[in-house]
């Protein structure tokens, strides 16, 4: 069976049959991403199911990795804290570094992207070497992955000079965006149902996961999957389990979430939340390693109830995550958790810990509702959210920016 | 006369939508009816339309972004029910759309004491689309076809035919209905069941299924 008919049995033929409609008008088209990593963050996991999947379907979809040295790392981690508002102010010298680290990727992989009809650049890390690519003959994007709505401006003024020259910009929700003098498009991201850390799992495997970390599933669990980040409020998450715990004094809180060992802050949060819970044998704070996909699966699927009681978010896919597995997701009144959770539908919106008690107390109570709510979070996702409809809007970009930015292009 | 040997083959299209922000946002009312003055057209019919191929819960509590953006972030449920009320259909073009709306807002403004405004984090970002139509190379002769075909088109193909073909056709109306008058009067009472599914408060899958049931009862003892 290809991949196109595996993912047809989740999405749907239908879903398929219009992904291979569309891209029939790009057949042949040489078309490259380029990223700073090949493994490790969620650019790298899309692009390994994107690309397979453009290449089924008859795309000339390559993918390229640029390298660089520890000290462009650090310059473009910087500069991508700053970009997403951190007042950080990078030296002088480091931008040199990240200019001149382009220009050597450029030597290696210029005639390629040059002869390329459409290249797609991930992020901050690449983006000048558009500047070293003088005869490109196709279009390119930038794809940026990350809340750039409010820069830090020294830095946003600085890096601005090499994103105008792009054809055009992708966001992920039209709140992260800034002006440029191109288009900007919207497409936001996806999960894979067929990925370890979304496939179907047998119950014995939920359980022994479960049994493992001693959790029993037989009893109330509410869980959150987050890295251990003040924005994503873990603290407030073990308020909202002691205020239900008054009422539900069976419930258990599983709070986990990865290792932190290049975020010092991340270390110091995970130390504070495992002295919150000290006392509490029901809360079990689990701090995984890297390749866990099939554990925190597990997690979310023994769950009750998934929160995301962030502050401040992103797109949040964790939250796509556990809807897609059925789960109605408690979640913060913040960014991309609003296009997700539909108050008293998926799930509910909530803004301090007492809401958040209030509503896990509400569900715990209505079993009904938590699987009414459960099932109508999953379609949303089916409908949305997975990879399928990130890889049509990526189809329909490509056709659209073939043809110029009209309002409407009628092909054939 | 033989009328059907004059009539073309329904041509079955696709669609596929892709959202683009237009960079303009506002954050409270008097900006939302100042911007609405001026928005390109194509953002009207967006927040009209669009999201139905685009994110979107099957349930929707409001069917347009603004009144969505009116309850949700300006937190004025009089406007949010005026604005919902809405129905893009009634109107001729979208021109006639953005003054019903700018004088819902202008009449809901002249009623308050102050301004309505949102947190800066739940701004209405007006965002425009492109449409990408492509030919899937189906053809229908015989009218009894599309009650096979229709279970399986895609919802861009639904979204094309029946929302998209009323900006497009001379009457204001869907595709299949245009298509079917070509035979005359054979089909009036099939054109007259067509006309009575609502566009609007809907989904796009439900459509699809509402149209298949109706072509299969109307076809299935012919």
């Amino acid at each position: 069976m290809g991949v196109l008919e595996r993912y047809a049995e989740v999405a749907g033929p239908d879903v398929i049959e219009h992904l291979r409609q569309l891209a029939a008008l790009l057949k042949g088209m040489k078309v490259i991403h380029v990223n700073s990593t090949r493994k490790g963050g969620g650019v790298a996991e899309i692009l390994q199911k994107l690309v397979p999947l453009m290449q089924e379907l008859g795309i000339d979809a390559k993918w390229e990795i640029i390298t660089g040295k520890e000290e462009f790392f650090k310059c473009t981690k910087s500069m991508h804290n700053a970009l997403q508002g951190n007042p950080i102010n990078i030296p002088e010298p480091w931008f040199r570094i990240y200019e001149k680290t382009n220009e050597e990727n450029a030597e290696r992989l210029c005639s390629e992207l040059e002869n390329a009809d459409m290249v797609f650049i991930h992020d901050p890390q690449p983006v000048p070497l558009l500047k070293f690519c003088q005869n490109r003959k196709g279009k390119w994007i930038w794809r940026c992955h990350i809340d750039i709505s409010r820069p830090y401006r020294p830095v946003w003024k600085y890096f601005k000079n090499f994103v105008t020259d792009y054809d055009a910009s992708i966001f992920s929700i039209a709140d992260f965006a800034q002006p440029l003098p191109h288009p900007l498009y919207i497409i936001p991201p996806s999960i894979d149902p067929l990925s370890e850390k979304n496939i179907e799992l047998e119950k014995e495997e939920v359980f022994s996961v479960y049994k493992k970390f001693g959790i029993d599933p037989e009893l109330p669990v509410i869980v959150q999957i987050s890295r251990f980040d003040r924005f994503k409020d873990p603290l407030g998450v073990i308020q909202a389990y002691r205020l239900t715990k008054k009422f539900i004094p069976h419930l258990q809180l599983v709070l986990a979430g990865g290792g932190a060992t290049d975020d010092p802050e991340g270390e110091m949060v995970l130390s504070e939340v495992q002295a919150a819970a000290a006392d509490d044998p029901n809360i079990h704070v689990l701090s995984l390693p890297p390749e866990s996909d099939r554990v925190i699966n597990a997690l979310q699927r023994g769950a009750d109830i998934v929160l995301q009681k962030s502050i401040k978010e992103g797109f949040g896919l964790t939250v796509t995550e556990a809807m897609w597995k059925g789960k109605p997701v408690i979640g913060g009144n913040t960014g991309g958790i609003r296009l997700q959770v539909i108050n008293h539908h998926t799930g509910f919106l909530v803004d301090t810990p007492e809401g958040a008690a209030l509503r896990i107390r509400y569900l715990l109570r209505h079993r009904d509702q938590l699987y009414t709510m459960g099932e109508k979070a999953k379609e949303f996702v089916r409908e949305n959210f997975l990879i399928t409809r990130h890889l049509r809007d990526y189809l329909t970009l490509m056709v659209a920016i073939s043809y110029g930015v009209k309002e409407r292009i009628e092909l054939g | 006369m033989n009328s059907e040997q004059t009539i073309y083959p329904f041509a079955v299209k696709d669609c596929a939508l892709i959202a683009i922000a237009t960079g303009i946002h506002v954050q409270n009312l008097r900006e939302l009816k100042d911007k609405l003055l001026t928005i390109h057209p194509g953002s009207i019919y967006y927040h009209f339309w669009g999201s139905l191929l685009n994110p979107r819960f099957e349930e929707p509590e409001f069917n347009n972004d603004f009144a969505a953006w009116t309850y949700h972030a300006l937190h004025d449920p009089i406007l949010a029910e005026r604005l919902a009320v809405i129905d893009p259909t009634e109107f001729a073009d979208i021109e006639d759309l953005r003054q019903e709306l700018i004088d819902v807002i202008e009449e809901r403004l002249y009623e308050i004491e102050y301004v309505p405004w949102s947190k800066p984090d739940q701004q209405f970002h007006f965002i425009r689309s492109q449409i990408v139509v492509f030919d899937t190379h189906k053809r229908i002769t015989e009218p009894k076809e599309l009650a096979k075909i229709l279970p399986s088109l895609s919802t861009g193909s639904i979204f094309y035919h029946f929302i998209d073909a009323r900006r497009r056709t001379k009457e204001k109306i869907d595709d299949f209905r245009a298509w079917l008058k070509g035979f005359g009067d054979t089909y009036a009472d099939l054109c007259s069941l067509i006309a009575a599914i609502d566009p609007y408060f809907t989904t796009l899958a439900e459509l699809r299924q509402k149209l298949s049931q109706l072509f299969e009862l109307y076809f299935g003892g012919k």
